[in-house]
């Protein structure tokens, strides 16, 4: 008994070091206080704050749009060069797989700072172009999507592609119709993991980001450091909002994998 | 003469692949429209290579395919009039069984009726009837397997390719499918080219067989050809339970083997070296005084229809199957009738004999130790702590059923007078000057013969003992 | 007539294209700079100078102290946590889990923010205890990253692996110390290299916290703002350099134990 006690204690702290900064910071996100522990009274003004300040608005669409439009991108490149690594001759697809394990163990850092000297300073490119933005969030999140994708690669029957053609199909069209139904599930998530890294991201951003333009995380990052009290506690808004959206996710798919396991287990 | 068309056929077929292994070397093949012609090999033989060239998975580094006479050699498997049936059925997982079926006609843009009406048509064939919203992965084994056949021959194939297509079945379901693809051959008249290792199946289903081995063609014809006359050791071996003795003409009729002298019907010239095979059932065991041969029973297994009775006579062992019992221990002659001995002429004189497995798992030949290990020979087997061989399923392996034969070729072999050091003793019988080297056959103690290359001439009846070196050795294990 | 044949292969063309413009190219401009000066003359003066000025070594030192003690507190944490919830039999385990997994999907920079708040109004200012606010924004950064393989691996171990050792003998203490701890090991060294390398590298956490940079990643930042190219590119190909030693140690540990796993 004492031993469950003692079990379930451990989790429950580490558990309330996760959650309770957060969920503080929402329950003042309620409030007109502008800091912890000076509570005053019920409000919504952050969140009128929030969603009808232009800049603050505009930061979020275009950290919304920048991960959107970087994920897609990664998530194409990153399939296709798992599928080509994958039928690739052996020295090719270590080539590649070596290549795209570099920015996965690299510094963010470091790909960013890389990436901005080779794209701004030795080739010119504008920042202003998002060119450089563009190219670094492909970069952070494509290697995923590879690595996401190769493993059901590896668990596909390999025959299944040439029953297709077998069957008159083209190859183009075996790759659509066969091979692509059975590695969507790695594209899918692979694409997930690319739009939260993209929407994670400081490092390459800072790099690479025009200046007029900010992402949630740059744009965090200055506004702790001025002392404009409504942007601040706009941002605890924000961060409710994302708290509550993110756990809505997370339960509808889990709810939804649920109710896909019960089926297959009733078959 | 057959008058049927060649449907297709396969001219000096080489595949190499770029580290230089050749799986199929210079394969020649014609297959008449509408026949069932079974490629038979042990695994690795080069059989679903061929397969796989002929669908167009593979192409050919070397020679031509022709399909009806037209090359089609590099030409893409989606462009060929040709279907398979997969191994592991390669079933589409995230289609139900009707589109699955569908595949191929869709591919051709046929109008949703007519492909309602032909996949309704090869369900029947198949006997599966209403299954078409089925998902593939709540079939049985056997359920899987038709569809892969619907789907194959839904799209009205010249050939249907089937590569081991029975293999992931169970006994019971095997012999059922085998009646009914047979069946199935019959009712859809076309060309069906099927791979397997198992020589039953071959042997039941096919009316043509080639039989592979290391990337060649062995043999080919009908299954009685094969089985009657067997061309060389591999396919005597291969096809059927049969004894393989190295042997010798000694006259006219007349041939020398497993330590006696039988009279046959293959007219050779005196003093070839040849082999000898006769089938179990084709070796009577009569009293001692009407043998050729004589030796002692060591085993009878009850098979259900006949006994399968082996008799040591020597060093040779001769297996029989009678309907008659004998006794282990019990001393016997053995006859075979003339034309039952199916003479060939040895292409290569390569000496097989057979190694003896001791209470601790070590070979032995001729009451002397060898150096290879069973755990090498037999794959995934393993020493135990009590010193007995598992096998890769952990089973102890049976020294009584399990038999290591040794094959070494004639130049490999070394006479010396010495005779204590050789592996084996015995006496000259018979030489022939080969031009530039002698041949000899020497008749061991163990009443074996063997062939022995040697630049030197030695004298016909000299006591010699033959070395063998070890690493020239090749091993094979039967269980 | 020999037709164009469409190949998979090709498929790969336009990411191995992408990869060496991207991440190999910039590489070799790192190179190229780090080892250059101004006027794109050879030198090996920011290399000397790094190693000589007792600024930037001691910043290198202080980052790898704060990436030792931040990674060993997440793992005190992560797999007691992990462990427990990975053996309960608990029917909403995996709900739990995923509590645990969310705060991954939140933007660092405001979950930092929210840290932030409750620090300053526990503490009055964080500047006072650098060291420990830096190691508890890093821990409750990346926290998860280090629990969720730990979790992963133990929930995999087969269960009759621990029956077995109990019917051998081995007491509760001792089956967790000799079948359990050695076999989680896989999942303990993916997650304290998905923690130590950014406790290194990421500096937003001390900026955002109390507006210090006293870290290795703050040093390319400063470069970067003072246009430094030469300086900075030599600063992140040291840490490339400790990046790779870090990654071969770790793969070289994985790779023997799980040859060790194999004998078992």
């Amino acid at each position: 008994m004492i031993h469950k006690i003692w079990k379930s204690a451990v989790v429950v702290v580490v558990l309330l070091f996760l959650y309770l900064p957060i969920l503080v910071l929402s329950v003042y996100s309620f409030t007109d206080a502008s800091n912890i522990g000076t509570f005053r009274e019920f409000s919504i003004e952050n969140y009128v704050t929030l969603f009808t300040t232009p800049e603050l608005v505009r930061m979020i669409l275009g950290t919304i749009a920048l991960a959107l439009s970087a994920a897609a991108l990664a998530t194409i490149l990153g399939t296709l060069g798992a599928i080509g690594a994958f039928y690739s001759k052996k020295g090719m697809a270590s080539a590649i797989t070596t290549l795209n394990q570099v920015p996965v163990v690299n510094a963010d850092v470091v790909t960013g700072f890389s990436i901005c000297i080779l794209l701004v300073v030795v080739l010119g490119v504008s920042k202003d172009t998002f060119v450089p933005l563009i190219a670094g969030h492909v970069t952070l999140c494509a290697p995923f999507v590879f690595l996401s994708v190769i493993p059901k690669l590896k668990q596909m029957d390999s025959s299944i592609y040439e029953a297709a053609l077998d069957l008159g199909a083209t190859p183009a069209a075996a790759l659509v119709k066969v091979v692509v139904p059975q590695i969507l599930p790695g594209i899918v998530s692979g694409f997930a993991l690319a739009v939260t890294l993209s929407l994670d991201d400081y490092f390459v951003a800072t790099y690479t980001k025009p200046a007029t333009f900010d992402t949630i995380s740059t744009y965090v990052v200055n506004a702790t450091k001025g002392a404009q009290t409504t942007i601040k506690t706009a941002l605890w808004a924000l961060s409710t909002v994302l708290f509550l959206a993110v756990t809505l996710f997370v339960v509808v798919m889990n709810v939804r994998a649920e109710k896909r396991n019960k089926e297959r287990n009733s078959v | 003469m057959d008058k049927r068309t060649n449907i297709i056929e396969l001219r000096h077929i080489t595949k190499t692949y770029e580290d230089g292994f050749s799986a199929v070397t210079d394969f020649n093949l014609e297959v008449k429209q509408g026949e069932f012609i079974t490629f038979l090999g042990p695994s690795g033989c080069g059989k679903t290579t061929t397969l796989r060239m002929i669908a167009g998975f593979d192409i050919p580094t070397e020679g031509e395919i022709l399909l009806n006479g037209k090359p089609i050699t590099s030409l893409p498997p989606n462009k060929r009039p040709i279907n398979t049936v997969f191994q592991r059925y390669a079933l589409f997982p995230h289609m139900n069984i009707f589109d699955n079926i569908a595949f191929g006609l869709k591919q051709r843009k046929m109008p949703k009726r007519v492909i309602e009406k032909k996949v309704k048509k090869a369900l029947e064939l198949v006997d599966l009837e209403g299954f078409e919203n089925r998902k593939t992965d709540t079939l049985s084994g056997g359920q899987q397997q038709r569809v892969a056949i619907a789907r194959a021959v839904v799209n009205e194939p010249q050939i249907l390719l089937l590569d081991e297509p029975l293999g992931a079945l169970d006994l019971k379901m095997r012999k059922e499918m085998q009646l009914e693809l047979k069946e199935m051959h019959r009712e859809l008249g076309i060309t069906f080219i099927y791979v397997t290792h198992d020589q039953e199946e071959a042997l039941t289903m096919s009316d043509k067989i080639v039989v592979m081995s290391e990337g060649k063609m062995q043999q080919i014809g009908t299954p009685e050809d094969i089985y009657n006359e067997p061309v060389n050791a591999f396919v005597a071996d291969f096809i059927g339970d049969s004894n393989i003795f190295n042997g010798i003409m000694t006259g006219k009729l007349k041939a020398r083997f497993c330590g006696g002298e039988f009279v046959c019907v293959d007219d050779i010239e005196e003093g070839t070296h040849i082999t000898a095979v006769v089938r179990p059932e084709d070796v009577i065991l009569v009293p001692t005084e009407h043998g050729i041969i004589r030796g002692i029973v060591t085993s009878v297994i009850f098979k259900g229809m006949h006994y399968e009775i082996t008799v040591e006579s020597g060093k040779n062992e001769i297996v029989a199957q009678s309907v008659n019992s004998a006794k282990v221990g019990d001393r016997v002659g053995v006859m075979v009738k003339p034309d039952n001995i199916h003479i060939m002429l040895a292409e290569d004189h390569t000496n097989i004999f057979k190694a003896e497995i001791n209470k601790n798992y070590e070979l032995e030949y001729n009451g002397r130790m060898l150096d290879a290990r069973l755990t090498d020979l037999i794959p995934g087997s393993r020493l135990d702590e009590d010193g007995c061989v598992l096998d890769v399923n952990g089973l102890e392996i049976d020294r009584q059923k399990t038999r290591v034969m040794v094959s070494i070729q004639p130049q490999d072999i070394r006479m010396t007078d010495e005779i204590e050091e050789g592996l084996v003793q015995g006496y000259i019988s018979n030489l022939i000057y080969k031009g530039d080297h002698y041949s000899y056959v020497i008749h061991t103690d163990l009443e074996q013969d063997f062939v022995v290359d040697d630049e030197y001439l030695w004298n016909m009846e000299d006591q010699v003992g033959l070395l063998m070196p070890e690493e020239k050795m090749t091993f094979t294990v039967k269980r | 007539m020999k037709k164009m044949k469409f190949s998979r292969k090709i498929l790969g063309i336009p990411y191995a294209v992408f990869l060496l413009l991207f991440v190999a190219a910039p590489l070799f401009v790192l190179l190229y700079y780090a080892f250059t000066n101004g006027e794109g003359r050879f030198t090996t003066a920011n290399l000397t100078g790094f190693f000589s000025d007792p600024n930037t070594l001691g910043t290198l030192f202080y980052s790898f102290g704060i990436a030792v003690v931040t990674t060993g507190v997440c793992l005190l944490l992560a797999y007691p946590a992990a462990y427990i919830l990975a053996t309960s039999k608990l029917k909403a385990k995996s709900v739990l889990m995923m509590l645990f997994i969310i705060p991954m999907w939140i933007n660092f920079s405001l979950r930092i923010t929210a840290l932030k708040e409750i620090l300053t109004w526990m503490e009055g200012n964080l500047a006072c205890h650098p060291f420990l606010n830096t190691v508890i924004g890093m821990s409750y950064d990346f926290l998860p990253f280090m629990i969720l393989p730990i979790y992963t691996t133990i929930s995999r171990l087969d269960g009759a692996l621990l029956e077995a050792a109990r019917d051998l003998g081995a007491g509760e203490a001792q089956a967790f110390l000799k079948v359990t701890l050695p076999l989680s090991l896989p999942g303990i060294i993916s997650g304290v290299s998905m923690v130590f390398l950014p406790a290194m590298t990421n500096y937003v956490v001390l900026d955002m916290l109390y507006n210090s940079t006293y870290i290795m990643g703050s040093l390319i930042g400063s470069y970067f703002a003072a246009y430094n190219w030469h300086g900075g590119s030599m600063i992140a190909l040291i840490l490339l350099a400790v990046i790779c030693l870090f990654t071969l140690f770790t793969s070289g540990m994985e790779e023997e134990n799980t040859r060790g796993g194999t004998l078992l």
